[in-house]
């Protein structure tokens, strides 16, 4: 692999919610533009591993991390406020959820928050991120109906044009595609892979063949622990981990 | 016994059991309405009292009423409406707001009356506010704000998680997340909250037995340090210490009094159901 620089590099993490260990001893890099995918079976810290990286994980009441995370080497709690992480680290979660607004508002939700005025401004953006998320065609007629009239699909891209919005460097994935068809869920690969010539994207599913398709580099995960971590190619083709080729090949999970 | 009877003497018990729900109100409207429905004239609700109550109009009580329960609300949301949020989105489940929320349920508890004594211990008497609006309407205000944390707490609790997960996840601050995300969701049920209030604020006499209400005053009230007549003290008056006055005028004081209470839960009822057709998830 072309060396380049770290967009996120994670030291030691590890992740407790009250005395279970839900991710343990994490190190990992993950570099700037690639499209880093993260598969494993249910419960083996999937989420929390996406979590940690925003710091929505400090939603959970009894979470505790320790271990270092550091956003273009700056260390993501003592380096940066936890808005501005999370405006440059977005979030794509496995439902649609469109807030109860109108299309529009969705799209510039995190653009007022930061205190962004100017219509004209907030007009460009919307245009913008919904064009990058390939929804502009489908509604730009309709920018300002309810959100929650969209189709499964479009309010997932609705999600995705939300965080562009706000002009991100990492965009973070779980399970974005779990409740879509599979045409809707093929637009969305595209797109990814689209999307990753201009962001860093990390990519949680429970699609094997999903992390297959799009991903640059793949880590399993299995129990809280990251078991392998390689390009994808080699992941799929000669596992280093016998627990990998099980899991890969339908074994279990 | 079959089935189909056992299900016939249910449903016949059931429906009886609706009806002496409804009854007694629709008995009470009638009569309301059938003997004071001939007091009702510009004059009765436009004009101050005279000869002792017992003719003219009661206008210095009707606005009396509007100014408390106005500003008994205007009081008690704001206060209550904060509270709710610092317990629901604040203080999370440690004791002090367990503390907190039983006090709040003993105080939904407590006789209007008691009320009306602390009323006049605190408000007019140690912070010399003397028997006027301010007091009276800071009494009612305290004794609804029960009703208003307790359904405002609900409506908090009631908008889902995720609309704060998105809104964190957008780079918005805790409090932006509960201003734009939270409150505007959970808007119809604090105005249920304060529907409830204002209805009991309007119809209590004892809180404001001591705190403001005048025996009779035949005047307007200048400023929120005068006195004022009240609607339901009025009633009490006129039925119970002034003999004399004409049944329909007592009858018609009454209506009014229900009349304004019913069309104050209306025009909240309007504004809630707009806030409502706004919300879709
Ligand atoms: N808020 C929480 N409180 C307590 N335990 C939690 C919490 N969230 C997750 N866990 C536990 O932590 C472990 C890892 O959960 P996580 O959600 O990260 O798994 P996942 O790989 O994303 O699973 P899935 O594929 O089902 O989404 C699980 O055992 C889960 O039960
Ligand atoms: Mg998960």
């Amino acid at each position: 692999m072309v060396t380049r620089a770290a967009k996120f590099s994670i030291q030691g993490l590890h992740v407790h919610y009250g005395s279970l260990c839900a991710l343990r001893d994490l190190n990992l890099e993950i570099a700037a533009h690639e499209l880093f995918t993260v598969i494993g079976p249910a419960n083996s810290g999937k989420s929390t591993f996406l979590n940690s990286l925003n710091r929505l994980i400090d939603l959970e009441a009894h979470s505790r991390v320790s271990g270092g995370i550091r956003l273009d080497g700056i260390d993501i709690r003592a380096g940066l406020e936890v808005e501005a992480l999370r405006r440059k680290v977005g979030i794509v979660f496995a439902l649609p959820l469109p807030l109860p607004i109108s299309i529009y508002e969705n799209v510039v939700y995190g653009l007022r928050m930061q205190g962004v005025r100017d219509a004209k401004a907030l007009d460009a953006a919307v245009e913008r991120s919904l064009r990058e998320s390939y929804l502009w065609e489908e509604v730009k007629d309709r920018l300002r109906t309810p959100a929650m009239n969209l189709s499964g699909g479009q309010q997932q891209r609705l999600c995705m044009a939300r965080i562009l919005a706000g002009q991100p460097d990492v965009l973070l994935f779980d399970e974005p595609t779990s409740g879509l068809d599979p045409i809707s869920t093929a637009r969305i690969e595209e797109t990814l892979l689209v999307l990753k010539e201009k962001y860093t994207i990390v990519l949680v599913t429970n699609n094997v063949a999903q992390a297959a398709r799009v991903g640059d580099r793949t880590a399993f995960f299995l129990m809280g622990e990251m078991v392998e971590v390689s390009a994808t190619s080699t992941m799929f083709t000669t596992p280093a981990d016998s627990r990998t080729s099980d899991y890969i090949t339908g074994k279990f999970g | 016994m079959s089935s189909r009877l056992s299900q016939r003497i249910a449903f016949a018990l059931l429906f009886l059991a609706t009806l002496v729900v409804v009854l007694p109100v629709v008995v009470i409207l009638a009569i309301i309405v059938a003997k004071g429905a001939s007091a009702i004239s510009w004059e009765f609700l436009f004009t101050m009292p005279r000869d002792g109550m017992s003719a003219g109009g009661i206008l210095p009580a009707i606005l009396g009423t509007l100014y408390l329960v106005l500003g008994a609300v205007l009081f008690a949301v704001p206060l209550g409406v904060a509270a709710a949020v610092y317990l629901v989105e604040y203080s999370g489940d440690n004791r002090f707001s367990r503390l907190v929320k039983l006090a709040i349920v003993n105080l939904a508890g407590v006789p209007s009356v008691v009320y009306g004594l602390f009323g006049l211990g605190i408000f007019v008497i140690f912070f010399r506010f003397g028997a006027s609006i301010l007091s009276g309407a800071l009494t009612l205000g305290i004794m609804i704000l029960p009703v208003i944390i307790t359904s405002a707490r609900e409506a908090l609790e009631s908008v889902p998680r995720h609309f704060r997960t998105v809104s964190l996840s957008l780079g918005a601050s805790r409090w932006q997340t509960i201003r734009h995300s939270v409150l505007p969701h959970a808007l119809p049920g604090i105005l249920t909250g304060m529907i409830l209030g204002l209805g009991r604020a309007a119809g209590e006499t004892a809180p404001i037995l001591f705190t403001v209400a005048a025996f009779y005053l035949p005047r307007l009230p200048q400023s929120v340090f005068d006195q004022t007549m009240a609607l339901p003290y009025h009633l009490y008056v006129i039925s119970t210490q002034v003999p004399g006055v004409p049944e329909n005028v007592r009858y018609g004081t009454a209506l009014v009094l229900l009349a304004l209470v019913l069309l104050l839960n209306l025009a909240a009822i309007i504004l809630r159901s707009r806030f409502r057709a706004r919300k879709k998830w």
